[in-house]
């Protein structure tokens, strides 16, 4: 099953992630995992296996910190793919209802219409 | 549900409030279960277009800094104040959205009667309460909901309740009260309770922003710093042994049949407010009292008796007569709830010229309507002044012989007119007759303006002119 | 103008609320309570809000609240209230919030009783609370100054965004004289306040709070503090002054004692004693400068208070030893006689 294939789809935010690793226990699928690496914090932070979600949110509510997670819960229906000067990458965009023309790499989760 | 679930509006993207160089995560430790709930708030008062009205009260406690997280408007407040300051804030807006977002030190403990007498009166507040049975932001000591035997730095040993007693279940004591509209206590332990807190948030700041109803929402939460536990392990604990001393569930819920509060006020112009604060014009007839204020006055009256005889309305008659002759007057009571039942007096002062103190030592006048007052006061009285007493009730004359002394029977006359309680207006009609710098017209006819009791005007009246008589007669 | 005759306690809430104060919050207490009965019904008629509070650490907190609202908001009290209330009134001056909070004092320590003294000089002037703070503080000696400076307090409140008290005694308080009162203020004239949290769009940018975990930020809060307190003292300070012009002696005195002290100078100027008097209207800002100007041309001061020599020390900084200030006080709710005063003055004249 590759990245397209999954219904939902997760993005950790590495810097805002405390690894505390509740993310990684309530995954109903199991495709969190705690990184090898350090975050600049010096968090192992959580990260995600590249395919799997089934974009239930439950890891959303199961963290703690504000911005660490983003769950796109229908990733199969997100087609709107644009180039994001942040990552320098061909990625899926998204706005939110309260500003639907700015776009926003699934990525990074940067504004892609910004420097 | 939402297609994306993502950091919420209601939360700063960059937390610039935040100190130091990190300004995109909380001050939460790892694991902690504030930050799940800042969450469910948020995605609530997103969810509900409230944001703009939305003022959170952030507490002492680790919550102390929720300013830094969230876009709404913001109060820190002292420990345990919260809804003090959140009736307060709801009072003075009552369209806002007023949470009061608390731990349980500041809530149970420094802040037990805020919270009772808040949710007991029913404001317009929603309350957050978390409980993880220990101070977190302090270091660790017990809380008023620590568990029997759980290990906190002030409870080395373990909490006993030999010397600590057991942990307080607030959910239940709210519930007791007639005013809360929900309460309930819900955990954040595993996924299916963060989903059942999820509703209860979002239920209890419905109440408010729709019927401007009280909520109180406990929610068991990890500590795991505090507790010395992984996160994992802090979670379990909430689930496995928190609710075992903290049953969940729905504690109150009137909100089907609740009608919701109004806390608007009443629209008042300022140019209606000398009315509404009984200000009105003191009626000054020049030509009238000319006659009456030729010479130099300057009284200084001590009025004593026991309670119930009217002795400070005596005082305060005389004094609103005096202004209505230009004096300058003063009036000073001995006052408090000791005097109630026993002996009461004041001092008034009359005069042509300012008045400095108010108090009076030597009285130029004495009215001495009982026994022990007369004994009190008498060898005060300035050598050639004025004795009046109740000589129905008083049994000896004034031994001074460097005064004058006007018995008058008051309490006796004022039983011929049918209420002893008159007996003071009858003295107040002898003096101004006896002292002749007042107008008795003036006095009768304002008399209506001075008493609270309008249907007694008549009776005070006659009084007034009884008293008069009396003097006359002896004169 | 409408003239009545009212109690200080009556007069400060009518006051109060010509000048635009909207809400009341405040737990009952001997002898301030006629505030409470009064303004329980007053405000609600004005457009206000009134709550007996369940304990006066909640109703400076409700006043808190109400302020960072950016409403007019007072409460009262008499001494073992205000010392209650000193966490809330701290946190008020930490968070710059305006509010008027009047003290009628009575006898102390502890229950004491409800006599009148003015032994809460210490606890309010110099700050009751914890932190580098000050509070304005206005002593009415009047039924009328109660109407009058508690108009002022509200304005001096708003100017500075700092709370001030009324500290007055209980016989201030309980006495009864003519008042006259003004007109109420137009809602224009009271200043916008872009600060406050109202729940809207335009103040959720706002926070109100006194912590600043940073040293070198509370530092600089301090600093702004202590800026705004001197501007207070240069621009606020207000005194009464009565035969000080040829004064050799300066009697002190603020609140019931200063009526006193206004008799006892009558008395002893026909006796021909050149004596004068100086009555602080505000307690903070003190008025050290003319206190220092009239040390450089009398004999001796002579302070009268009803406490144990609260307001004495700030005379004592003030005149720097230059010339003697000498003291007389009564306590436990007795109030010193005009003879009392008047042969201290005598007394200390045969001294020199």
């Amino acid at each position: 099953m590759s990245e397209a294939a999954s219904r939902g789809h997760v993005v950790i935010n590495t810097e805002e992630c405390k690894g505390c690793g509740l993310c990684i226990e309530a995954c109903p699928p199991k495709v969190l995992y705690l990184s090898k690496k350090f975050n600049t914090h010096g968090y192992h932070n959580s990260a995600y296996k590249g395919e799997g979600c089934t974009g239930c949110g439950v890891c959303f509510y199961a963290c703690p910190e504000p911005g660490a997670i983003t769950v796109f819960k229908r990733w199969d229906l997100m087609t709107d793919i644009r180039m994001c000067p942040h990552c320098r990458e061909k990625h899926k965009v998204y706005s939110k209802s309260t500003n639907p023309d700015e776009l926003i790499c699934t990525q990074c989760l940067k504004p892609i219409n910004e420097g | 549900m939402n297609k994306i679930l993502r950091k919420s509006n209601v939360f700063y993207d960059v937390y610039e409030r935040r100190p130091g160089a990190d300004k995109l995560t909380t001050t939460y430790c790892p694991g902690c279960g504030h930050g799940i709930l800042h969450k469910l708030i948020a995605e609530a008062l997103e969810d509900f277009g409230v944001q703009d009205r939305t003022i959170f009260i952030s507490p002492v406690g680790c919550s102390v800094f929720a300013y830094y997280y969230f876009h709404t408007g913001n109060v820190q407040v002292a420990h345990g104040r919260a809804p003090a300051v959140g009736t307060g804030l709801k009072r003075a807006n009552p369209n806002s959205i007023v949470i009061s977002y608390q731990g349980d030190g500041d809530l149970a403990a420094i802040g037990g009667l805020e919270i009772i007498n808040a949710a007991n009166r029913g404001e317009g507040l929603t309350v957050f309460f978390v409980n993880n049975a220990i101070y977190g932001m302090t270091g660790g000591q017990m809380a008023p909901t620590t568990l029997i035997g759980q290990i906190t730095m002030t409870t080395p040993l373990g909490r006993s309740v030999e010397n600590e007693g057991y942990p307080i279940h607030m959910s239940e004591i709210i519930a007791t009260l007639e005013a809360p509209v929900y309460v309930e206590r819900v955990m954040l332990g595993d996924t299916k309770s963060i989903m059942h807190t999820r509703k209860a948030v979002r239920k209890a700041l419905k109440i408010q922003i729709e019927k401007n109803g009280f909520s109180f929402i406990e929610v068991l939460s990890a500590c795991p710093s505090g507790w010395k536990m992984t996160p994992i392990q802090g979670e379990k604990w909430v689930t496995d042994t928190m609710t075992k001393y903290f049953p969940l569930g729905v504690k109150k819920d009137i909100s089907d049949t609740f009608e919701g509060r109004d806390f608007s006020r009443k629209n008042v112009e300022p140019s209606e407010l000398h009315e509404v604060l009984d200000i009105k014009e003191t009626r000054i007839d020049a030509e009238k009292i000319a006659p009456f204020i030729m010479k130099l006055v300057a009284e200084e009256i001590k009025i004593a008796g026991f309670g119930g005889q009217g002795v400070l309305s005596l005082g305060t008659v005389l004094s609103e007569m005096g202004m209505r002759h230009n004096y300058e007057v003063s009036w000073l009571p001995s006052y408090g709830p000791e005097m109630r039942g026993g002996t009461a007096n004041c001092s008034v002062k009359i005069s042509s010229k300012k008045i400095g103190s108010p108090v009076v030592a030597n009285p130029t006048i004495l009215i001495a309507m009982n026994r022990p007052s007369l004994d009190k006061f008498e060898t005060g009285v300035v050598s050639g002044g004025l004795i009046v007493y109740d000589s129905s009730l008083i049994d000896r004359a004034p031994t001074r012989t460097d005064v004058t002394v006007i018995p008058i029977p008051a309490t006796k006359m004022a039983d011929e007119l049918g209420n002893t309680k008159i007996a003071n207006m009858i003295i107040v009609g002898a003096l101004i007759k006896y002292l002749g710098i007042m107008s008795q017209e003036i006095v009768l006819d304002s008399i209506g303006d001075v008493l609270k009791r309008k249907e007694l005007v008549p009776l005070n009246q006659k009084a007034i002119l009884k008293g008069a008589e009396f003097i006359k007669n002896i004169k | 103008m409408p003239k009545q005759f009212l109690k200080g306690n009556v007069s400060v809430v009518k006051g109060a609320i010509l000048a635009g104060c909207k809400a009341y919050y405040g737990y009952p207490i001997t002898p301030a309570s006629e505030i409470a009965h009064a303004a329980a019904l007053y405000f609600p008629r004005a457009g206000g809000t009134f709550i007996q509070a369940e304990s006066e650490i909640a109703a400076i907190n409700m006043v808190y609240g109400a302020a960072s609202a950016g409403l007019r908001v007072m409460t009262a009290s008499s001494g073992p209230g205000i010392s209650l209330k000193q966490e809330g009134v701290s946190y008020c001056a930490g968070s710059e919030l305006p509010c008027v909070i009047v003290d009628i004092m009575r006898g102390g320590p502890g229950l004491g009783n409800i006599a009148p003294e003015q032994s809460d000089y210490n606890q309010v002037v110099k700050g009751g609370g914890h932190g580098n703070y000050k509070t304005i503080v206005l002593a009415p000696n009047s039924v009328q100054e109660m109407c009058d400076l508690g108009i002022l307090a509200f304005d001096l409140a708003d100017k500075y965004r700092n709370p001030v008290f009324i500290l007055t005694d209980g016989f201030i308080g309980q006495m009864m004289e003519p008042v006259e009162f003004p007109e109420p203020i137009a809602q224009e004239k009271i200043p916008e306040k872009s600060w406050v949290v109202k729940g809207t769009a335009e103040t959720s940018d706002n926070v109100i709070t006194s912590i600043e975990l940073d040293p070198d930020d509370l530092e600089r809060h301090n600093l702004k503090l202590q800026k705004k307190y001197k501007i207070i003292e240069e621009q606020e300070v207000r005194v009464e002054e009565y035969h000080t012009d040829d004064a050799e002696i300066v009697l002190i005195g603020y609140g019931i004692v200063s009526r006193i002290i206004h008799s006892v100078i009558d008395e002893l100027r026909e006796e021909g004693v050149k004596a004068g008097m100086l009555r602080p209207i505000t307690l903070f800002p003190f008025p050290k400068r003319k206190i220092s100007e009239l040390a450089e041309r009398v004999k001796f001061f002579l302070t009268a208070e009803m406490s144990n020599g609260q307001m004495v020390d700030d005379v004592r900084l003030a005149v720097e030893g230059k010339k003697p200030v000498y003291f007389y006080n009564r306590m436990g709710g007795n109030v010193p006689s005009m003879k009392e005063v008047h042969d201290k003055v005598i007394k200390i004249m045969r001294l020199l």
